[in-house]
């Protein structure tokens, strides 16, 4: 498996880091308990075509959105995704 | 049929033409006291002790694939007990135990060799962490050696042990844990249970739940046909996500690729199993002679039963970083398996949302180990609708209450488990 990240180019999966899922996204502070856990804890898991977060920490040191298919390891698309990260509030 | 030292000459005496097949290759009844959804070794457990623990033989084991083509087959075999945890101490003890006569128990030879686990500390932070494990285990009558590097230098000569960055400095040794094969215990577990009465029904797939009109669990749907229940039990590690969102579940589980590899076969080297403390690499030798280890999940979430190169090349730096002499050692074979990562690394074991659906998951990369304290737990909650007291903490609630058993420390993400 090979990222081609938007900056670097085609770059070997070494230099790259997983966080995950890219759909949960950090409620709002007054959510609840449940949308916390949810957030936290709870994962779709897909089996197929999921966006995902990468961080290229041996390149460009930027996070990225991903697609990739988790049955075939496939990746579609690769987009910037500064400021789209774990640490984003809903607004 | 009875496997003994009688049997075995009687059909060496007519040429190996006269064994039966081991289990009986079934079709689906109507329905059943309990299906359980997945042949792998912790449904085949839970079936075998339903029926011969807790009086329940009507009971069909449900495989999408074949016995023994999933995760049991998948792993590096090494059994072991020496967990620190409460909720973990307690339950693979139980499930050691359990090896020690699983083959009596089941009449079948799944070469259970206790030869010995070893995890290695390099530091003194790590043997002061060590040394507390070991005396958790001691409290809990589990047994535990601290060995310094003298002990090690006669029993280990070829460990690097004045590596610069991470010399070995010990131990710490559980002499009742090692390995067992693994293909035989699931084949010896069907065995039993199909002696037993146990439906072992292959080429099933789950597609669905039937459920009634209050949304009780009533069957399955199967590339089969429908199956009636009484109960659903799943163990499913690997695919829990899946089989739980047909019941309109979501688990705090992601599927990870974990990889194993064998070398080409050498002379007795490895005299048990052993674990290098400062990356992730564990190392036993198969009876054939070659080396079985294997180290780090890949990271990423997967379903495609293979792992990328960057890990092989970790876990094989791991290697000779411990045993330098390895490295002539060609690699023979490298596969990969589907592991239930948990958000806290340990597994869930609890009746679900949805009555009538029990859950057996998350098991990360400790299944094996756990096969025969997994199904008898599982059984008992099946049998009885409450847990057992060696498995009361695996709940699925368990990270609502702020109740996680995060033997690593980690946190809730699962790769880092």
């Amino acid at each position: 498996m090979r990222i081609v990240c938007p900056f670097c180019g085609e770059r070997e999966l070494g230099e790259f880091t997983y966080l995950g899922d890219a759909k949960p996204q950090r409620p709002a502070p007054d959510a609840g308990e449940d949308a916390v856990y949810d957030y936290v804890y709870l994962r779709d898991n897909i089996a197929g075509v999921m966006g995902e977060h990468w961080y290229h920490g041996g390149g460009c040191r930027t996070w990225l959105k991903v697609t990739r298919n988790t049955l075939t390891h496939e990746i579609s698309a690769v987009e910037p995704a500064a400021g789209a990260g774990a640490g984003q509030v809903v607004k | 049929m009875k496997y003994s030292i009688f049997s075995l000459a009687s059909a060496a005496l007519s040429g190996h033409k006269n064994w039966k097949p081991t289990w009986r290759n079934a079709a689906p009844k109507d329905r059943y006291d309990v299906v359980i959804i997945g042949g792998g070794g912790h449904g085949l457990a839970t079936a075998w002790f339903l029926a011969s623990e807790f009086g329940i033989r009507n009971i069909a084991v449900l495989e999408k694939g074949w016995i023994g083509s999933g995760n049991a087959g998948r792993n590096t075999t090494i059994i072991r007990s020496n967990y620190g945890l409460p909720g973990n101490t307690g339950f693979y003890e139980l499930s050691m135990k359990l090896w020690e006569t699983m083959e009596q128990d089941l009449n079948y030879n799944a070469m259970v060799s206790q030869r010995g686990v070893l995890n290695l500390y390099h530091s003194d932070a790590q043997r002061d962490a060590f040394a507390r494990r070991g005396n958790t285990m001691r409290i809990n009558g589990i047994d535990a050696e601290l060995l310094d590097q003298a002990a090690l230098r006669k029993m280990l000569p070829f460990l690097n042990f004045d590596n610069a960055r991470f010399p070995v400095q010990g131990g710490l040794l559980q002499r009742r844990g090692g390995t067992a094969r693994h293909d035989a215990v699931v084949w010896g577990y069907a065995h039993a249970a199909s002696e037993l009465g146990v439906d072992i029904i292959q080429n099933c797939e789950v597609t669905g739940f039937t459920r009634d009109t209050n949304g009780k669990v009533t069957g399955v749907e199967t590339s089969r046909g429908k199956i009636g229940a009484g109960k659903v039990g799943m163990a499913v590690a690997g695919s829990s996500s899946r089989v739980a969102a047909m019941a309109g579940l979501r688990l705090p589980i992601e599927s990870h690729v974990l990889q194993a590899f064998v070398s080409e076969a050498i002379k007795p080297l490895i005299p048990g199993v052993m674990t290098f403390g400062a990356g992730h690499f564990y190392v036993s030798q198969s009876d054939k002679g070659g080396l079985v280890f294997g180290g780090d999940i890949d990271g990423y979430n997967s379903y495609a039963q293979r792992g990328n190169l960057p890990v092989m090349e970790d876990v094989c730096e791991g290697g000779m970083a411990l045993i330098p002499m390895i490295g002539r050692v060609r690699l023979l074979r490298q596969w990969g398996g589907i592991m239930d990562m948990s958000m806290d690394g340990s597994p869930i074991i609890d009746k679900s949302p949805v009555d009538g659906l029990y859950i057996n998951a998350g098991w990360c990369y400790g299944g094996f180990k756990a096969t025969p304290g997994s199904g008898f737990v599982f059984a008992h909650l099946l049998a009885r609708d409450e847990a057992h007291k060696e498995a009361a903490r695996f709940r699925l609630d368990r990270f609502q209450r702020g109740a996680m058993i995060d033997e690593k420390g980690q946190g809730g993400q699962p790769n880092l488990h």
